[in-house]
């Protein structure tokens, strides 16, 4: 005997945002009427924080890793324990999405030592010989635009070698000018990162321009705080030896789940910095970094 | 049986004739006639009806019934009707598409896309080995339906992807150009079957992998396929996605065409977003931006402006392309799939030109440089890689565009210093009329063109090409011919060469005279010449035939022509020749109207006939043997010497030695013979002097040479029936008699069954017909003196007799039915037709009795062998019945058959006066309807015209043969 236990948002997108509803069916399939010993329907938030072996050693990680934080849980049950008539039936249902005290439902965020998740998990207790069913589903939840207007701010860069640090051989450096600006670095994360970059000249050809996003994460805990920088994605701009003195565009969409705005609370801090790295054909690596700030509007 | 007498029934046929004439009644205007012309008094076009078919509705005076036909067709006549009921049921059908096609005014005038694929796919191509890079594409995992966490999804495919970049990858080295293609075929088919598995992880990394192929530019020669093939694969991939979405939207109905962002659900608004959100991840620059391009169109789903935002984009993200000629192809792309969704977006296909334009230096530059000298790729080679990118993107740009932009389109072209890739390809984009107008400017400018880079004689080409199709003014048109020439005999490679002259031959034919013409065509002929040069144009030299035929249907203009006959001699592999041969026939028989006798017209098309003539062997085909034939007989008739026989006799002479092979020319030129034959006679009032009359005998003795050399049997038989009869017109009595007599010592060669249209069918009917037509002439033939009487039919009828006919059949009895109205004709005192100025028997024997009776005697052995044959026809019944055999009733049916045509023949040429006729034929009749097997309608009116018959003076002895003939009622 099948059955099939399904949880539908509203939502196509399954963006909710605080103080509003959550609201959905739970679909039953199942070919004959099914008997049951309850569904019971949970939603909970959650911030699970993890520790980088490269911070605190790799027992540390291993069992130290940080309790995680609840940002909102609640429970329903769904219907009694009975029988489900055969076919296929939905039952609705509705969660407000309200904190309790002065908890803050931060965005949804999947990270690599930060993760804020949303998830709803419906279960259907049955008898002995049955197995109990169950499925999640995961929301997203999008912080409350913030109130303040985000004034854009212009970065001009130059990039030649002077400007460069942490070099070994700065003699051996082939010459080259690259000029650029980045429309803002405080952006708004539904709209994309944009600029222009202009190569100047450069003695030996360019190999490839790409934007590296990269997200630094940072998690408090007893003995200290552990930050790491890894990246998110990485996007070629320009490919090959690109024509002297033309402006290529600097375009990225900021991934969803991803990114989120910047966040900074008291156990763990979310941030973002966007690489400019340009490989030249000599496989010289140049990277210009710019720290971002991640809002919604 | 005692043998019948027999007694022909004498005619009078004018008497008859008379007889037959019913009075003649005029008809008043106004009454009913059925034939009578129908006034048309009103006339009124329907809508939607046909050419060619009824379109008028006509309505007659009162007085006249309406025409049937024309009534039947009152309102729309049936078939419009219905070709309208299914043009409106196809325009619905095509109702979305071709309002798109309305939207996006892109006019029928606009060269598509895939008319272009063609030629760049002939065109480039490489014979060096190529390599393809692809990364072993994983049976995908069909996502599993349990996890409907966004995240688990998103991660999985996100690693995916990673896995289809980083890892995995192998590389096919060594494939020939046509295994590209195919792997890259089978790509396109795996991304097809990856989708409707809905595995659509696994089809976007198709379409990346494939795209990434474009930033590789080894083998360079090939790049241009390369982007044809691959931009294959992403216009599939597109219309995949669209389509997908478009059917999310249309659950309860579909989507109309002019949907706008507030029809389309969330659902599948969500859906379309992740495919740009996953697109706007890949790593890479090509792949992004051209998957990107490829579902530009599914920004309608999502808001009003995104083409309009997306595309200046995607067009400043091109100048992150390093290799310039990657990045000309990918702009060609961009601007294909923009001019496709959303033509009025002209700007963005503008300023892609002007980038393309701003990057140009980049193709001089060194890390080209480097590359070609790495790939062994000549400068101009590589130059024309560009053509088809930048041809197309002016083309977009061109379409429908204003004047002054093509003018400042030729400034900016100006400015970089007449960069002849450029011009080249603004001459091949722009408007043949926009070009033409300024043909001289174009020609100034290519002049000023660097010679190193890319050829003059492509821009020569281009030039050529616009000015095939539009006109330049008046008084440039020689300077300009002399200008382009100049540089065209100038350039070395005979290809090269001939590539470029073949398209001014056009031009010249278009506005020069035969002078011109000619010059070009020595021009041509003393380029091609050395080292058989031809020999790998014959493409191009066919080309040039065919133009000059399109502009020259005056064949004495275009024969004399010194060097059009040297021209055609370059053909010398048989089956161009053959081919080129037969286009000009084909012109000639469709423009030549008048007959003509110019010798430099015969000369030149029996050169040409010969040529075609000579390709036949053993191994032509049926059908290429007929082509051929209608062809030179379509010469053949155009030929004509006026008065002048004797040359038109010796003309078909020569035709004969020259066309031997081929028998539908010979059978024509026999027919050509015989005319003229009637023709001197015409001429001659029917009295021939003495030449005149040598002259047809020579006719004659023409036809009598030919026609043995005939296989056909049937041909054979009745051109020597034909030929006799045209002697006979022409008074050469002996040659008719040899006519008559080959046709009937040659009957017993006739073959049982003939081939007819490849399928083998019984010759019996065809040959029946022939005799009772042989039958007819030979009334009129005079015996031979030194023969015996009616020497000729006895002769047929021997022939008929020791002929094997088919067994089981009637048709030996049949010919002797036939037989006997001839005989019984040839008894009258005058005879039903005669030749003027022969004498036929007659006059010979003048009623002569020693001569109706061996006539007599004729006819009653025919009648015994009849009767034989009837009787044996009852005898094998009989056994046949014993043996209870149960098909008997065919030989009865037989049997009734026979009887009453020998019944009618009887009725119709018998006395039957004479008692022992009369009992014959009521016995007959008698016989015919023993078995019931007679079509009693015939029956009842025979019996009435019997009846009718016997109210005649003379025959009232019918009446009482009437009274003896009783009708069989059928029970």
């Amino acid at each position: 005997m099948s059955v099939t236990l399904d949880i539908r948002l509203k939502r196509a997108n399954k963006v909710y945002h605080e103080g509003e509803a959550v609201t959905g069916v739970i679909v039953l399939v199942c070919k004959e009427p099914l008997q049951h010993h309850g569904i019971s329907l949970s939603m909970e938030g959650l911030v699970n924080l993890q520790l980088s072996s490269k911070s605190v050693g790799v027992f540390e990680a291993f069992y130290n890793s940080v309790k995680p934080i609840q940002l909102i849980s609640s429970n329903i049950e769904v219907a009694k324990a009975g029988k489900i008539p055969g076919g296929k039936t939905e039952i609705p249902f509705e969660f407000p999405l309200q904190t309790k005290g002065n908890k803050v439902l931060y965005e949804t965020y999947h990270g690599v030592f930060v993760n804020i998740q949303y998830t709803l998990r419906c279960d259907m207790k049955r008898s002995l010989l049955a197995k109990d069913l169950s499925r999640n589903c995961e929301f997203i939840v999008h912080c409350q635009p913030q109130k303040a207007k985000v004034a854009p701010t212009p970065v001009n860069f130059t990039i030649t070698p002077d400007t460069l640090q942490n070099i070994r051989e700065r003699s051996a450096l082939p010459k080259f000018l690259i000029r650029g600006h980045l429309d803002a670095t405080n952006c708004v994360i539904s709209q994309p990162l944009t600029g222009e970059l202009v190569v100047e000249n450069s003695d030996v050809p360019i190999k490839s321009i790409e934007l590296q996003l990269v997200r630094v994460e940072t998690c408090g805990c007893a003995e200290g705080y552990a930050r790491d920088a890894t990246e998110i994605q990485n996007i070629q701009i320009a490919e090959g030896d690109i024509c002297h003195g033309l402006s290529i565009p600097i375009y990225m969409v900021f991934p969803r789940l991803f990114t989120c705005p910047t966040l900074e609370t008291t156990n763990f801090k979310v941030e973002f910095e966007v690489n400019i790295v340009i490989v030249l054909h000599d496989d010289h690596l140049i990277t210009e970094n710019f720290p971002l700030k991640l809002c919604r509007v | 049986m005692a043998a019948v007498q027999w007694r022909s029934r004498g005619r009078n046929y004018e008497a008859e004739l008379q007889r037959c004439h019913p009075e003649v009644a005029l008809v008043e205007f106004g009454d009913y006639h059925p034939l009578k012309p129908i006034m048309v008094t009103d006339t009124k076009t329907r809508r939607g009806a046909r050419k060619g078919s009824t379109s008028s509705s006509s309505s007659s005076s009162s007085s006249v019934p309406p025409d049937p036909l024309s009534s039947m067709l009152d309102g729309t006549d049936p078939l419009s009707m219905f070709a309208a009921a299914s043009a409106n049921v196809v325009f619905q059908d095509l109702g979305r598409k071709r309002r798109e096609k309305e939207e996006e005014a892109v006019g029928p005038d606009f060269e598509p896309w895939s008319s272009k694929r063609g030629e760049i796919l002939a065109r480039f191509t490489t014979t060096e080995k190529l390599s393809i890079v692809t990364a072993v594409v994983s049976v995908g995992k069909a996502p599993s339906p349990g996890s409907s966490a966004v995240s688990e999804k998103v991660r999985t495919r996100l690693e995916e992807l990673d896995d289809l970049e980083e890892g995995s990858q192998r590389e096919l080295l060594n494939l020939s150009q046509q295994d590209y293609a195919n792997r890259i075929e089978e790509l396109n088919q795996s991304l097809k079957e990856a989708w409707a598995s809905d595995q659509k992880v696994k089809a976007l990394k198709i379409v990346i992998q494939c795209s990434k192929l474009l930033s590789d530019t080894s083998v360079i020669q090939f790049y241009p396929s390369k982007f044809v093939l691959i931009t294959d694969i992403l216009d599939t991939f597109g219309r995949l996605v669209y389509d997908r979405i478009w059917t999310m939207c249309s659950d309860p109905r579909p989507l109309p065409d002019s949907f706008t962002v507030e029809d389309v659900n969330d659902t599948a608004k969500e859906t379309c977003l992740n495919w740009f959100f996953k697109i706007a991840s890949i790593r890479e620059l090509l792949p992004r931006l051209y998957v990107e391009a490829a579902i530009l169109k599914c920004n309608r789903f999502l808001n009003k402006s995104g083409i309009q935002e997306t595309l200046p984009r995607l067009t400043a993200m091109i100048r992150g392309i390093g290799d310039p000629l990657v990045a000309a192809y990918a702009r060609a792309y961009l601007c294909r799939v923009g001019m496709e969704v959303a033509p009025h977006l002209k700007d963005s296909l503008n300023r892609n030109f002007f980038d393309l334009l701003g990057t140009f230096r980049q193709i001089s530059g060194e890390s080209v440089r480097n590359q070609l000298v790495l790939q062994r790729v000549e400068v101009p080679e590589y130059l024309t890689l560009y053509s088809p990118a930048i041809s197309w993107i002016l083309q977009c740009i061109a379409y429908r565009a204003p004047e002054p932009l093509l003018t400042e389109m030729m400034e900016r072209c100006k400015k970089l210093g007449n960069n002849a890739l450029l011009l080249n390809s603004v001459m091949r984009a722009f408007r043949p009329e926009f070009v033409a107008i300024r043909a001289t400017d174009f020609i100034g400018m290519i002049k000023d063109c660097d010679e190193a880079g890319f050829p003059k004689h492509l821009l020569f080409g281009s030039l050529g090409r616009s000015l095939a199709c539009a006109d330049p003014p008046e008084s440039e048109r020689l300077t300009i011919l002399n200008e382009a020439w100049k540089v065209v005999t100038k350039v070395r490679s005979p290809q090269d060469y001939i590539n470029c002259a073949e398209i001014w031959v056009e031009f010249t034919c278009r506005h020069f005279t035969k002078r011109e013409v000619n010059t070009v065509l020595a021009d041509i002929i003393k380029h091609m010449t050395p080292d058989r040069a031809f020999e790998d144009a014959y493409p191009q030299l066919q080309s040039v035939i065919r133009k000059i035929l399109t502009y020259f249907h005056d064949f004495s203009v275009l024969f004399s022509m010194e060097r059009f006959l040297p021209f055609l001699d370059m053909f010398q592999k048989d089956s161009v020749r053959v081919e080129v041969c037969r286009s000009i026939m084909e012109v000639f028989i469709k423009h030549q109207v008048e007959l003509t006798r110019d010798p430099v017209i015969l000369n030149a098309m029996l050169h040409i006939c010969k040529t075609m003539h000579d390709s036949v062997n053993a191994l032509t085909l049926e059908d290429e043997k007929r082509s051929l034939a209608l062809l030179i007989i379509g010469f053949i008739r155009m030929v004509s010497f006026g008065r002048d026989f004797e040359q038109q006799l010796s003309f078909c002479v020569e035709a004969r030695a020259t066309f031997c092979n081929l028998e539908p020319v010979l059978v024509q030129l026999i027919h050509t013979v015989n005319q003229l034959a009637m023709e001197t006679r015409r001429v001659m009032g029917g009295n021939h002097s003495r030449k005149t009359a040598a002259f047809v005998r020579a006719c004659a003795a023409y036809s009598f040479i030919t026609i043995p050399s005939l296989s056909s049997i049937f041909s054979r038989l009745s051109l020597y029936l034909l030929s006799g009869q045209v002697a006979l017109a022409n008074q050469c009595l002996s040659q008719a008699d040899a006519f008559l007599k080959a046709a009937v010592s040659i009957l017993p060669e006739v073959p049982r069954s003939i081939s007819v249209e490849g399928k083998l069918r019984s010759s019996e009917s065809f040959l029946l017909d022939f005799i009772n037509n042989f039958l007819a002439t030979l009334l009129v033939v005079p015996d031979h003196p030194e023969h015996g009487v009616l020497y000729l039919v006895r002769g047929l009828l021997n022939m008929v007799q020791d002929y094997t006919w088919e067994d089981n059949s009637d048709a030996k009895v049949r010919v002797y039915i036939s037989a006997l109205p001839l005989l019984a004709a040839m008894s009258q005192e005058t005879y039903l037709y005669s030749i003027p100025k022969v004498d036929s028997n007659e006059t010979l024997y003048g009623g002569d009795p020693k001569f109706l009776s061996e006539i007599n005697k004729l006819c009653e052995t025919l009648i015994g062998q009849i009767l034989d044959h009837l009787k044996a026809l009852g005898r094998d019944e009989k056994v046949a019945a014993g043996s209870r055999l149960i098909r008997t009733s065919g030989l009865t049916r037989r049997q009734g058959a026979v009887a009453f045509s020998l019944f009618g023949v009887l009725l119709a040429h018998g006395d039957l006066r004479n008692n022992k006729l009369s009992q014959l034929a009521v016995n007959l009749w008698n016989l015919s309807h023993k078995h019931g097997y007679c079509e009693t309608r015939i029956s009842v009116r025979t019996l009435e015209s019997i009846k009718h018959q016997a109210q005649q003076p003379n025959m009232t002895h019918l009446s009482d043969t009437v009274q003896r003939l009783t009708l069989q009622s059928r029970t």
